[in-house]
């Protein structure tokens, strides 16, 4: 694991970031003036989820990002004049116009799967890219990132449980922005911490403050090394903010004020720009350059977009099959023979530990978070509707030993608690 | 030679074409240890070790979701849903995810996705379906449905090589029923083309999967009165095979379309679109179809015998039809 970042990467980090959000200030002016096509979809205030997660990745690795991952696509090598002309449609943009937005990946040399906008999707298909890359010997980890709203679909459910199942080297970062669409999380899920789901799956969760782009860094690490050590899947919750409505078209009035206001005050960019000035790992002159770097990088692109041309009509009847067009070729990183007869044959017979629920075999992680579960039942941590404020950011996992202590009511105050709660919840429906 | 019946065909193919290529692996619900709920499988976790012979969970989402992710990796996955009637489970990612990837973004899927289909057997609503045409209308997915054991391997083995996923339909019914001898050497049956079963001039059957049996014995049924029946079996229903079809009413001018599915919106409907569209001059009569109600798979055997199409249904249509 690397254990810290040199100054150039901490630089490049902000690099990344002010990139991000640079490039999408440009989409809404795009917008604006009816050059683009469809919504635009910001990460405003998510910057940092983006560019530490897929900061701690190796080439190897794969991602596959979601609309609001703009950060990652840059990480991975995208570059902005992608990003433009995919918004715009253009024959010169990844997917020559028959897709727009973040919608575009690249098997080969970045390693990015395309997303689709049925959320959860993602989940499935990212384990068996894990699962292949453990099959073909390539020691490989996979990443997601998906909203808090999003884990509420089956596909979720079913995809996080056959990775933990199989142990997937994969890493799932949820996305925490307090609001999927207009419905606010306390809303969608009867938990506060979305990282809790991962005790239903037997596996290792991290909370971590989203607007604190070095943490989620040093987070996002720790969670690759645990999956390369084949201790995964992982998942991260990332404590954020989206500060923008759903797309360009919502003015999010169903966001209290205050939120915004509370929000503001942890802007991942500003938070971080401080930090670099604080520690002097960059002066005036550095900083300077670098937003001119980036301005002049998103100009050019701009430009380059706004000259290319749109597909032409006959696009549109091409590429339904693939006629060859591809070679398909798997990365063998073991040799074949291993995974051939006579020496794949195996006894087909389930080897059972434990012979029953209550022998089970427990491991003390299991143990712990049981244990953890019990004591602090969760009617008690009720959340406040309305504002979402979270509690402090703690960094925590769930394997009981650097986990936040949540507090404890007293039993009869449980018991009590319950069923106000669901009447309360009943009253708000 | 021993004969070989349509279910371990397709054995034979899963099991030559792993042995083949390293990148075949398979994924499924009970595939391993219990060899598949009818036994498909069997014997394969022996050959080829867990790795490859994968048990999930209930999750039919994501064993597609998971198969898509590992042909993304170069690999070819084939992934079993133990019913098709599953294959609502996972309408999302099969027609969103996997059919769209390679127009949207160039990213092949080679994967097959295969389970048994189809009635007869007193399954029920659940138990007993087709499904082919949510993914017949699905651009990007490619369905084949044999009848025959020769026709199940050799497409079994085309389906797996081929670079784009195809939807692979195992008719249940057949699968101890029928058997034949098998070539020893390697064969394959190519994607999209049709099959003439048996000649004829006064009018064309159009079936395929079970009801292609149905058809040749209605055929061979309506000799006896005189009619001569020519019997053409799809085998593939997307890509359709039009220049098989059409050659076919060149010759006869007269078309009846037989299908297990049910009838609205079932293949037919297009077949007949089609013909009236490429081929309208050769028509001497109406096209007609023999199909199942517009109802869900009953349960109890005469509830399902009056929704499935028989051998008499087909004879009777036929007669109507050679009277034109």
């Amino acid at each position: 694991m690397q254990a810290s970042l040199t100054r150039e990467q901490q630089v490049e980090l902000y690099y990344y970031m002010k990139l991000n959000r640079s490039l999408e200030e440009r989409l809404v002016n795009l917008f604006r003036q009816n050059k683009l096509l469809g919504g635009v979809y910001l990460s405003v205030g998510q910057e940092a989820i983006s560019v530490g997660t897929a900061y701690a990745l190796g080439p190897g690795d794969w991602i596959a990002p979601m609309i609001r991952n703009v950060g990652a696509l840059l990480v991975r090598g995208f570059l902005p004049v992608d990003i433009f002309t995919q918004y715009m449609a253009r024959q010169t943009s990844p997917t020559q116009g028959k897709d727009g937005t973040s919608h575009f990946g690249d098997l080969k040399k970045r390693h990015v799967v395309s997303p689709i906008s049925m959320l959860g999707d993602l989940i499935p298909v990212m384990t068996g890219v894990a699962m292949a890359g453990r099959y073909l010997g390539q020691n490989i980890v996979t990443m997601t990132w998906i909203g808090d709203g999003g884990t509420s679909t089956g596909a979720f459910h079913e995809g996080m449980n056959l990775a933990a199942q199989q142990k997937a080297p994969f890493v799932c970062v949820i996305e925490n922005n307090q609001w999927a669409y207009s419905t606010p999380v306390s809303r969608q899920v009867p938990v506060r911490d979305l990282a809790e789901r991962a005790r239903a799956y037997g596996i290792k969760s991290f909370i971590v403050d989203g607007n604190d782009v070095l943490a989620v860094w040093r987070t996002s690490q720790e969670a690759v090394d645990l999956c390369r050590a084949g201790e995964g899947p992982v998942i991260i919750e990332a404590k954020t903010m989206r500060m923008r409505g759903h797309a360009q078209h919502d003015p999010a009035e169903y966001v209290p004020k205050e939120m915004f206001e509370y929000w503001k005050q942890r802007d991942p960019l500003e938070l971080y720009e401080k930090y670099l000035t604080n520690n002097k790992l960059w002066d005036a002159k550095t900083r300077k350059a670098l937003e001119a770097r980036i301005e002049r990088e998103l100009q050019a692109a701009m430009e380059t977009a706004e000259q290319a041309s749109f597909p032409p009509a006959e696009l549109a009847e091409q590429g339904v099959y693939c006629d060859g067009c591809h070679t398909i070729e798997a990365e063998w990183k073991r040799s074949k023979k291993e995974v051939t007869p006579p020496a794949s044959s195996v006894e087909p017979v389930w080897k059972v530990e434990g012979f029953g629920v209550k022998e089970a075999p427990q491991t003390a992680d299991t143990k712990a978070a049981v244990e953890e579960t019990l004591a602090a039942e969760t009617p008690g941590r009720q959340v406040k509707s309305g504002n979402g404020i979270p509690a402090p950011f703690t960094k925590s996992s769930s394997n009981g030993k650097n986990a936040a202590k949540p507090a404890k009511p007293a039993a009869k105050q449980n018991v009590k608690s319950k069923p106000a709660l669901v009447a309360a919840r009943k009253g708000r429906r | 030679m021993a004969q070989v019946t349509y279910l371990e065909a397709i054995r034979q193919a899963l099991i030559e074409e792993m042995d083949r290529d390293p990148a075949v692996v398979m994924i499924g619900e009970d595939i391993g240890v219990y060899g598949g709920a009818f036994k498909v499988s069997a014997g394969m976790l022996e050959r080829f070790g867990w790795e490859r012979i994968i048990d999930t969970p209930i999750s039919e989402t994501a064993i597609i979701g998971a198969a898509v992710g590992m042909s993304y990796q170069g690999l070819r996955p084939i992934a079993e849903l133990q019913f098709i009637d599953f294959i609502a489970c996972c309408f999302n990612q099969i027609t969103n995810f996997v059919a769209k990837s390679h127009y949207r973004w160039g990213a092949p899927v080679p994967m097959v996705i295969r389970g048994p289909a189809g009635g007869g057997v007193h399954g029920g609503p659940f138990h007993s379906q087709n499904p082919e045409m949510y993914f017949v209308h699905t651009p990007g997915l490619k369905v084949v449905y044999p009848s025959t054991a020769y026709d199940a391997k050799g497409l079994m083995k085309s389906a797996v090589r081929d670079n784009n996923p195809v939807l692979f339909l195992e008719h249940k019914f057949l699968y101890r029923r029928i058997k034949e001898d098998l070539p020893k050497e390697e064969y394959t049956v190519p994607i999209g083309k049709a099959a003439v079963r048996r000649e004829g001039s006064d009018l064309t059957i159009l079936s395929y999967a079970a009801m292609a049996h149905t058809s040749l014995e209605a055929a061979e049924l309506l000799a006896k009165e005189g009619i001569d029946a020519e019997v053409v079996d799809l085998r593939t229903l997307l890509p359709l095979d039009r220049d098989t079809i059409f050659a076919s009413l060149k010759k006869t001018n007269k078309l009846l379309v037989v299908h297990e599915d049910t009838r609205t919106g079932g293949v037919a409907g297009e077949i007949a679109a089609l013909v009236c569209e490429g081929a309208f001059e050769e028509l001497d009569g109406p096209i007609l179809r023999v199909t199942s109600l517009d109802t869900p798979v009953p349960f109890s055997p005469p509830l399902e015998e009056r929704f499935l199409p028989n051998v008499e249904k087909v004879a009777a249509a036929a007669r109507e039809l050679a009277k034109y």
